[in-house]
């Protein structure tokens, strides 16, 4: 039953497992579920999604798999019906009749009682049974009375508005959740959760110290015995480089590569932050100031940081041909290089082997020859919050030796 | 069978929307824990003491903090005071069942009739602590090496979790789990809401006050978006200094109770000059 919708869900990016699904079927075959396309939304969404940043997804499946069944509607379905197809003679309203118009408006506003005409619009859906088009009185289209649609009663409800509990179809179709989806870009909150994830690295290559608590229980249980406990240290040992292109390719990805400097430089957990600038590539020198006016040798870079230093590069990697592989090819038109920069890059990477590279442009551009390149000597990431955890993760785990051809 | 009992329906200080109502049912029908994430503001804990208020049932709160080790929840072993008693002749320390102290987990599992346990942001604690609850909220066992004993819940508490996804949790703790997201309510529910918390203040002003603070909440850029709670300060604030409904259309009196950051403030009084004053954004 529904198997299909499972492997719809897994298509479209939900990572529901197959625990989950069994016991949403489980709690289904034992009548835990009304049988009404609403709660299996509402509800077999709570069993089989875990994270609002895949009810979009799960949206998109739903319409996709029970899109086609008709939801059976509070009764605002019923009146909604009524008011398809409005009539196609609403008058057009010159700039006087719609000032009348607008006082019309304030004056019933004065008059009436919203909820009184709550009260009306109930009773009134209670006696009528069928469509009703033009008229005073009824709920329909294009009349005056003050309920319907496309009609000219100023001020009146106008069906079709928000209820609390839509047919589940259409909060699918509405897509609400689009914004929590994790492949969209960064925002600097977001930015600092992905970030904390290098919190993990804690208790890395961390001192011993004595473990009081430990040590009294343990004491304790010998009776008295003194029995020392030593544990790893809980600081924080990350530290990190942060390196970014502020070449003229990046402009349009500025206030993304903000977002993600002030969020890194808000952390206060890293036990070491530096950031430098470099301008399209790296050369013999990056700088200290977006402006490239104050310039550090990249050998500093070698010489002051050790290996243990976990670099993040910023940038689009596309440039031209030469100014990867060149001698001078720099594109500065004062600045010459004796060495190409892809000897550059290989040497960070050599140096640092925790190095990633992000990128701010999305993958499916990415097919470029500096950008292929550039991937095959760091492991390449979009600049996405996505991309940031699957960097983090790939900076945490061991160093891969950088990939070959 | 069809339908579940609906036994929780929101109590009086408190409206559920009708999903999370079913779903909240559900869960106590399967007796499975419930992860709650949303926005500050949106009525995570307080869905737990509703729900302990409309079944009838007493709430354990455990709040969870950066230092809390899954263990605390279980049970103390108080070894400290052992030592100390030891040291005394007057006291039988041979039991170390009087040092064992059962911790709000431990407290719900015993508890002679059904609980509901809040676990309130559980993502403040180290980002293996759920993990280490797995089995002890699968199961609802645990085992006690010192008396080699084994805990189990005379009833399964209805377990409710809370998080503001700090940290996100680990799969193989949500897969146990029933989740639901609280979206931000919308201008009816909201209504709802306010209504519950002052039944007395005119609807006009509550309306107004409300068609604001939705205004406010989509100027962009705000470092903190005023919450429900803020609204609700907001609303007494404005009943209590006797404010009229036009002036909240034509100025935002006590925009401190809305905004709490400088920043925000300034922010806001640029954008809303930049809109040629307050109160022009009304949509009939």
């Amino acid at each position: 039953m529904f198997t299909d919708f499972f492997y719809l869900l897994r298509k479209k990016g939900v990572p529901v497992s197959v625990t989950e699904w069994v016991s949403f079927i489980e709690a289904m075959y034992n009548g835990y579920f009304q049988s009404s396309l609403n709660h299996l939304y509402y509800v077999g969404r709570a069993f089989l999604v875990k994270s609002e940043a895949y009810y979009d997804m799960f949206d998109l499946a739903f319409q996709e798999y029970f899109g086609g069944i008709k939801t059976e509607g509070v009764e605002l379905d019923k009146v909604l019906k009524w008011l398809e197809n409005p009539l196609q003679r609403l008058p057009r309203l010159n700039s006087e009749e719609m000032e009348e118009f607008q006082k019309k408006l304030e004056e019933f506003r004065k008059t009436h009682n919203m909820e009184e005409l709550m009260r009306q619009f109930r009773e009134r859906l209670k006696e009528q049974k069928e469509r009703h088009d033009g008229g005073g009185k009824w709920i329909g289209t294009g009349g005056t009375s003050p309920f319907g649609a496309y009609g000219y009663h100023p001020g009146g409800i106008r069906v079709g508005g928000e209820s609390w509990m839509q047919s589940a179809a259409k909060v699918a179709e509405e897509r609400r959740f689009r914004n929590y989806r994790n492949d969209i870009i960064l925002d600097v909150r977001q930015t600092k959760v992905a970030l904390k994830k290098l919190r993990e690295f804690k208790r890395e290559g961390a001192e011993e110290e004595l473990d009081i608590d430990e040590t009294i229980d343990k004491t304790a249980k010998e009776g008295g015995e003194i029995e020392l406990v030593f544990n790893r240290s809980r600081e924080n040992t990350v530290r990190i480089i942060l390196l970014m292109d502020t070449g003229g390719s990046m402009f349009p990805y500025t206030e993304l590569c903000e977002r993600l400097f002030s969020a890194a430089s808000q952390m206060e957990h890293f036990k070491d932050f530096k950031y430098y600038f470099f301008h399209n590539c790296i050369y013999q020198d990056v700088y200290e100031d977006i402006a490239n006016y104050k310039r550090v040798p990249t050998e500093k870079l070698f010489s002051n940081f050790h290996k243990g230093y976990k670099v993040f590069i910023v940038g689009d990697a596309r440039m031209a041909f030469s100014e990867l592989f060149d001698v001078n090819g720099c594109i500065d038109y004062f600045s010459t290089n004796d060495r190409p920069s892809v000897e550059w890059l290989m040497r960070i990477k050599e140096h640092f082997p925790h190095s990633v590279w992000l990128n701010p442009t999305h993958r499916n551009y990415w097919n470029h020859y500096t950008v292929d390149s550039i991937g095959k000597i760091f492991p390449m990431f979009e600049l996405t919050i996505d991309g940031l955890k699957d960097a983090i993760k790939s900076l945490t785990s061991r160093a891969k030796p950088p990939l070959q051809n | 069978m069809g339908n579940v009992v609906l036994g929780y329906k929101g109590s009086d200080d408190y409206i559920a929307s009708r999903p999370l109502m079913e779903i909240v049912n559900v869960s106590v029908a399967l007796g499975k824990p419930l992860v709650i994430k949303g926005e500050p503001g949106t009525g995570k804990t307080l869905l737990a003491h509703s729900i302990a208020t409309a079944l009838n049932k007493r709430l354990i709160v455990w709040n969870i903090k950066s230092t809390t080790k899954a263990r605390d929840g279980l049970y103390v072993y108080d070894t400290v005071q052992r030592l100390n008693d030891a040291r005394f002749k007057d006291k039988d320390i041979s039991d170390i069942r009087k040092y064992i102290k059962p911790g709000k987990l431990g407290q719900a599992f015993i508890s002679d009739e059904q609980v509901v346990l809040l676990i309130d942001e559980i993502d403040k604690a180290d980002i293996e602590f759920p993990n280490d609850l797995l089995n002890e909220l699968d199961e609802m066992s645990f085992h006690i090496p010192e008396l080699d004993e084994e805990v189990a819940a005379k009833h399964r508490p209805v377990v409710v979790i809370t998080s503001n996804s700090e940290k996100e949790l680990p799969d193989a703790f949500l897969r146990r789990c029933i989740f639901h997201y609280i979206e931000f309510p919308d201008v009816e529910m909201m209504e709802r809401i306010v209504k519950v918390h002052f039944p007395d203040i005119e609807t006009k002003l509550v309306r107004e006050a409300i068609k604001r603070f939705y205004w406010i909440r989509e100027v962009d850029g705000l470092r903190k978006k005023p919450s429900t709670s803020e609204l609700l300060d907001w609303i007494k604030a404005l009943a209590l200094g006797g404010i009229s409904v036009d002036k909240i259309s034509s100025e935002i009196p006590f925009l401190g109770t809305l905004l709490k950051n400088e920043l925000d403030t300034d922010r806001f009084i640029k954008v809303s000059n930049s809109h040629g004053g307050f109160g022009l954004k009304r949509r009939g």
